[in-house]
């Protein structure tokens, strides 16, 4: 392949990646953004504050987490807030959700 | 491409892939980074601005240069603050240095006030007379306290003699004090403005603890709430059951007091339509309106009250480059002036400056939550909790429907969560 014809290729690909970078680094922030939502009861990135009596989400196991989220919005999981705030969010944000917090560190 | 412009570069984009590592590897193709050492500056140290501070540095993996103008050495919490009037806790354990935001998260905080904004030249003008540019400016100025909507107000403010308290710090402790010295058999009495003010259920929940205060040490004082509102603005079926059941005779709830005239000679209050009152101790909370700054600079253009914005960013609609959050802004229906809200919205705000400079495209939905306890005495607790969507084709946030509540019936669970709840979020701005 002429260098010429390499380095437009080159140049071309960069675009098309850079183009599917920006969008993947916007979905990441989005993502981290819904979830800064929860970090006002539970902690920043989930992880309880020291002697918390409210449950650090970091580090939980995801299925765990999108079930326990899905049963307070059902209602079948006793809660003072937690019912009330979890029927704010659809089934994909919370399935979101607890993929995020089990991939942070505790 | 500058060395600093690859790093930041490379710092942000979290997820490497092939694609990725051969556009930062070419000149003229770095459209996912930000502007290298792009300014942020976040103006007011409250729920909103340290929030934001901290978040611009989180949400730009650490590349944005950002600078906290605030005053203050250290925050001082609205919430929790009426705890300190009731003797439960102690202003100390409200309040929570800045210095953290500087070592954790190297957020610049200016120790200054902000005299004038110049939006066209976008910088900012100190007190001190230093200029500092910005990229992006975030304006969190809280709320001004109008003295001047009641007469004699200002004077007897000044005077000392005639507290608010809205804003925590040495009002708090001085209010404090005038509890304390008030004489048994004495009357507190407390005055509501017309809504929308900061913290709807906070003065009902001061007049709770105070009663509480008053039914341990001085069982013949009483606790007069004034309000200008036709009705308990917030909780109000919570609050008014605690009453009936716990202060009833020590408590008295009077609506539709417009609060026109205060002497602080006599200790009067004088209202647009009913018979003035005297009492002992007068806690008179002003009208509110947006921040000073948001004042001065053009950003209060909604009824030159509160600051208007685009709920998507947060970005003012006087002047592009400036978002406002937290108390001044005019609100979207369902939101209350809180301290968790400005978290939210400092939040959204955050994400939205750094897509912006980044060239990213804006999260077209997002998400805003809101829980408020409210004490009814030094241990048991209520809340209101909501969540609030953006809604692209009316261009608000709206209460999602089905979600958000209030509690039962006070408890001291509640009241557990509501301290874990008040470390938790000052963690989340401050740490």
């Amino acid at each position: 392949m002429p260098p010429t014809v390499l380095r437009a290729l080159l140049v071309l690909l960069a675009a098309l990646g850079s183009h599917a970078q920006a969008q993947a680094n916007a979905d990441e922030l989005r993502l981290r953004a819904l979830a800064a939502t929860c970090a006002s009861c539970h902690g920043t990135d989930g992880r309880a504050i020291a002697g918390s009596v409210v449950p650090g989400l970091a580090g939980q196991p995801a299925a765990y987490l999108a079930e326990a989220l899905k049963g307070y919005k059902r209602g079948e999981r006793p809660a003072t807030v937690m019912h009330q705030l979890a029927k704010g969010y659809t089934d994909a944000q919370l399935d979101a959700l607890a993929a995020y917090f089990a991939a942070r560190p505790r | 491409m500058t060395m600093l412009q690859r790093r930041a570069l490379l710092a942000l984009a979290g997820t490497s892939t092939l694609a990725g590592t051969l556009a930062t590897s070419l000149a003229g193709c770095a459209s996912t980074a930000l502007p290298s050492r792009a300014r942020v500056v976040v103006l007011g140290g409250g729920f909103g601005g340290a929030t934001a501070a901290r978040y611009l540095r989180l949400f730009s993996n650490h590349t944005l240069d950002v600078l906290l103008i605030e005053p203050n050495a250290a925050f001082v919490s609205c919430p929790i603050s009426n705890l300190v009037l009731s003797g439960h806790r102690r202003l100390a354990e409200l309040t929570v240095p800045y210095s953290s935001l500087e070592r954790h998260h190297g957020v610049r905080h200016v120790r200054d006030s902000v005299a004038r904004i110049d939006p066209a030249a976008k910088t900012v003008v100190l007190a001190s007379g230093t200029v500092i540019g910005y990229d992006k400016l975030i304006v969190s100025p809280g709320v001004d306290l109008n003295f001047d909507a009641v007469d004699g107000l200002r004077a007897a403010q000044v005077g000392g003699g005639v507290l608010h308290a809205w804003k925590a710090g040495a009002e708090t402790a001085a209010l404090r004090g005038q509890l304390e010295a008030m004489p048994d058999g004495g009357v507190f009495a407390i005055t509501v403005p017309e809504a929308p003010y900061r913290c709807p259920p906070g003065p009902y929940e001061r007049a709770s603890v105070i009663a509480s205060y008053f039914k341990a040490a001085k069982p013949r004082a009483k606790v007069l709430v004034l309000d200008a509102n036709p009705d308990v603005t917030s909780k109000a079926g919570l609050f008014k059951k605690v009453w009936a059941e716990h202060y009833a005779g020590l408590l008295e709830y009077r609506p539709n007091h417009k609060l026109v005239a205060v002497d602080a000679a006599t200790r009067t209050l004088r209202f647009e339509l009913h018979d003035p009152v005297q009492a002992d101790v007068l806690n008179v909370l002003p009208a509110m309106r947006a921040g000073v700054i948001a004042l001065q600079s053009g950003l209060a253009n909604v009824g030159n009250r509160w600051a208007g914005i685009d709920y998507l960013s947060f970005e003012s609609t006087a002047h592009a480059d400036i978002h406002v959050i937290g108390d001044a802004i005019q609100l979207a229906p369902g939101m209350p002036k809180s301290g968790h809200m400005a978290n939210n919205h400092a939040k959204v705000a955050a994400a939205a400056v750094v897509s912006r400079l980044a060239g990213w495209e804006l999260n077209s939905q997002p998400m805003l939550t809101n829980t408020c306890y409210s004490f009814v005495d030094g241990q048991r607790v209520v809340h209101v909790a909501s969540v609030h969507a953006y809604v692209a084709a009316e261009k608000t946030y709206k209460l999602v429907e089905g979600s958000g509540g209030l509690s039962a019936a006070p408890s001291e669970l509640e009241g557990r969560y509501a301290w874990n709840w008040a470390r938790t979020i000052w963690s989340d701005m401050l740490d």
